[in-house]
């Protein structure tokens, strides 16, 4: 029987100071022209944005004191990515301080450090298909006298052009499809036989295929214990789901708040076109579905602060949710803009192409809802 | 994580206490509308188990967790609340007692009642021995509710009230209730409302019961033909009874919203029809979707929970969870009904699944209609022009 005080899905005070500062510095960093700019000049990586971040201590959200961290949490990380996902700030946050912070928490701890200063980024390579899928994991690391050769290749490795280092899944053992065998491996991305082709993702945002080429490695860059690397993985994965929920989420209400503003602001019939029953009631129907959907999220942030190994019903729940949202919410945000929504001078298409891109990645709507379902029976 | 070893204590003794004296026969998930304690003097009640339940819950004020023990209530603080309705859930213990005085007048008198209205109405409430009914609307004014026209007159030391309600819930069945009457028919129509409590039983008031779709006749029309209130009755100001009505119906819709038993406590929609041994990927699908939907919505009312706790009112926030809360809810019985096939279809037999569906049909309609709500949450809280 539990004796927790059942934790309160509203924001603490110190929650509401980090969203306040996350939100006045986002305004003033004005992240959608950086993007727009960067998009224009075939540049994915904003180093300098990020470095702005880290000062802040961001990149040290979920790492402990000793190693220069803040360890605020997960709910804390999650208001940090939802702020970034309301002006669709890039940086390598999700990558790094939350998936790769995790993973390494209690193991590497110079790498630890230097991730929570935003010195070192990481990136994750797991999925090797179009679908996140851990247990297809093919990529194989075969023995080689005390040494490991892997051969393979992973797709479309969220900021894995641009990253110092790459967590990679590999198989030792077992066989694909199969969850025994897997082992991570932690190597910098210019090992020799790493080689890295940028992928022109919809988004504008650094995603890469990263080919391993009779890469060699040694015990010493396993990450965990070899043949058990889902366990030293899953909870990176988690967090990391947690937190693209929760940068859908902000997405979210980034491209509402656009939306809502046309409403008060476009005219036809001489009126503002927000005055008609039929854009009210699909604008209101779109802000239920945020309301509900922030539930999810900040009760993911609760469950992984409250206890990471059982929180994976409250992260799928919130990823699934939030892909749903945002599916609608930059659907309606279009609409409700009318042609000057669907060009390519307005904001809006960054959120549509971004909401696509963030909802893949980490699993989509129907992975997490049968993972709802599943740890639900 | 916080462990609060006052909490800790607070939860083991509820644990023990309900495991003692929640009867066996008011356990268990899946009971239908039937099967609802709602008080009143003529209640009668289905089972000793269903008495002995009431009592005991009463006793300790756990009907109204929440209100001021002064009044009958329980006293407990929001993260007590919780615990004791964890608790319930986990041994599948039944709400003791519904709800409309529970749950609708109760709040609306804690605000605006006199001490002396306080003292005189919450107590027989907790104890189930007064059942009150909501008389709103009238065959003039549904959704435009600012409309009513039953009237009533100041005859010194009592009002004279004439008039026609409709839709009033369980008017056949009620000690009394609670209603709009307009006492200034010159005033704005907002502005000439009040809000009084009539005994059930004076002279003038009667009903007729309206049949449902559902099978059942819940509801009725009302009549007031010259029925005497004393004035002691009128709750809060002349004239002054929009506001209350409007406080009432914050509390109604979030009621409504959250009310489907089934959507907070209940099993897994997926698993119950796992157990059905249904092979269709439509129905799975959609199953999937409702389960998402579900859970998300339960940690939504829970988060507005702890937002008033915070001293955060829910005021027009409301209108949401009323909207997602029962437009779910009939998501959710559709989807029941399909799982259930012919086995569905009869009004009798294992489970009397159709009745109950039927009557969700009235989720998205009764304390205001979905339009009503995303027009309030359109206008109020989007501040979309008018
Ligand atoms: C089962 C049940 C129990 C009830 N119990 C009670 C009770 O105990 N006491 C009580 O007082 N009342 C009760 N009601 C009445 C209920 O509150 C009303 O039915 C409701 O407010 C709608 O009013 P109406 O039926 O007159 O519909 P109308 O207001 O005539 O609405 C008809 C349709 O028009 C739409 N509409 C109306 N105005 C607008 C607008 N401005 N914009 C867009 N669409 C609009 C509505 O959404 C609806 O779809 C109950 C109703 C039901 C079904």
């Amino acid at each position: 029987m539990s004796a927790a005080a059942p934790a309160s899905l509203v924001e603490t005070d110190d929650e509401a100071l980090l969203r306040d500062a996350a939100r006045g510095f986002l305004a003033g960093a004005d992240p959608l022209a950086r993007l727009r700019a960067m998009r224009d000049e075939g540049r994915a990586t904003d180093p300098e944005l990020w470095r702005e971040m880290a000062a802040m201590g961001w990149a040290g959200v979920l790492v402990d004191e000793a190693n220069g961290g803040s360890a605020m949490g997960h709910r804390a990380a999650g208001i940090l990515a939802e702020e970034m996902g309301r002006t669709l700030a890039l940086s390598p946050f999700t990558s790094s301080a939350v998936m790769a912070a995790t993973a390494l928490a209690g193991r590497a701890t110079d790498r630890l450090s230097a991730v929570a200063a935003g010195d070192l980024s990481y990136a994750i390579a797991v999925d090797e298909g179009p679908k996140h899928n851990l247990a297809t994991t093919a990529l194989a690391a075969s023995r080689v006298g005390n040494r490991y050769r892997l051969d393979g290749c992973k797709r479309f490795v969220a900021d894995g052009g641009a990253a110092d280092r790459i967590l990679v899944l590999a198989r030792t053992g077992g066989s694909p499809g199969g969850a025994d065998g897997l082992t991570v491996f932690d190597l910098e991305a210019d090992r020799a036989g790493i080689e890295r082709t940028r992928r022109d993702s919809i988004d504008a945002r650094d995603a890469a295929d990263i080919t391993f080429n009779g890469v060699e490695a040694t015990g010493d860059d396993v990450l965990g214990d070899e043949g058990n690397g889902l366990a030293a993985i899953a909870p990176a994965i988690r967090a990391g789901q947690a937190a693209v929920a929760a940068e859908l989420a902000g997405l979210s209400a980034g491209a509402f708040a656009m939306t809502v503003d046309y409403l008060k602001d476009r005219k036809q019939f001489g009126v503002p076109i927000g005055s008609f029953q039929a854009l009210q009631h699909r604008a209101a129907h779109l802000w239920t579905h945020m309301e509900v959907t922030a539930s999810a999220i900040a009760h993911a942030g609760r469950a992984l602060d409250d206890d990471a190994d059982t929180a994976q019903l409250a992260v799928s729940l919130a990823k699934a949710r939030a892909a749903d949202t945002a599916r609608l919410a930059v659907a309606e945000g279009v609409q409700m803009h009318g042609g000057i929504g669907m060009t390519d001078a307005h904001n809006m298409g960054f959120f549509v192409k971004r909401a696509r891109v963030a909802t893949e990645w980490l699993g989509d709507y129907g992975h997490h809802a049968a993972h709802v379902a599943r740890l639900r029976r | 994580m916080v462990v609060d070893n006052a909490l800790a204590h607070f939860r083991a003794s509820t644990a023990a206490w309900l495991e003692e004296n929640c009867p066996e026969p008011m356990r268990g998930a899946g009971w239908s509308e039937d099967e609802i304690c709602w008080g009143g003097k003529r209640w009668q009640f289905t089972s000793d188990a269903q008495r002995v339940w009431l009592e005991r819950m009463a006793a300790k004020g756990w009907t109204a967790p929440r209100w001021p023990t002064e009044y009958g209530g329980g006293g407990l603080s929001r993260a007590q609340d919780k615990v004791l309705a964890e608790e319930m859930a986990r041994i599948g213990a039944r709400t003791p007692l519904e709800r409309i005085g529970l749950r609708m007048l109760g709040p609306a008198l804690l605000e605006f009642g006199s001490e002396a209205q306080k003292q005189r109405y919450l107590p027989p409430i907790v104890r189930g021995e007064m059942r009150w009914c909501q008389g709103y609307s009238e065959p003039g004014a549904g959704s435009d509710l600012a409309g009513v026209q039953t009237r009533a007159e100041d005859a010194g030391d009592h009002f004279v009230v004439n008039g026609q309600k409709v839709w009033t819930s369980y008017a056949d069945k009620a000690d009394a209730i609670f209603a709009l009457v307009r006492t200034d028919r010159d005033a704005p129509k907002h502005k000439g409302i009040s809000f009084v409590l009539i005994d059930m039983e004076s002279e003038g008031v009667s009903t007729r019961p309206i049949r449902l779709i559902s099978g059942k006749s819940p509801f009725c029309e009302t009549f007031f033909d010259d029925v005497r209130v004393p004035k002691e009755n009128l709750v809060g100001e002349l004239n002054g009874g929009w506001a209350i009505a409007k406080y009432l119906l914050t509390h109604e819709r979030e009621m409504i919203g959250g009310g489907a038993r089934g959507l907070l406590g209940g099993r897994a929609i997926s698993s119950i029809l796992g157990d059905s041994g249904i092979d269709d990927p439509v129905i799975a699908a959609d199953a999937l979707r409702t389960e998402v939907d579900t859970l998300a919505f339960g940690l939504t009312m829970e988060r507005y929970k702890d937002a008033a706790e915070a001293g955060q009112g829910v005021g027009d926030a409301s209108a949401m969870l009323k909207y997602a809360g029962t437009e779910l809810n009939k998501q959710r019985y559709d989807l029941m009904m399909a799982a259930g096939g012919s086995s569905a279809l009869t009004w009798d037999g294992e489970g009397a699944l159709a009745p109950e569906w039927l009557r969700t049909k009235a989720n998205s309609i009764e304390g205001g209609t979905s339009e009503v709500m995303l027009g309030i949450i359109a206008r109020r809280i989007l501040e979309l022009p008018a």
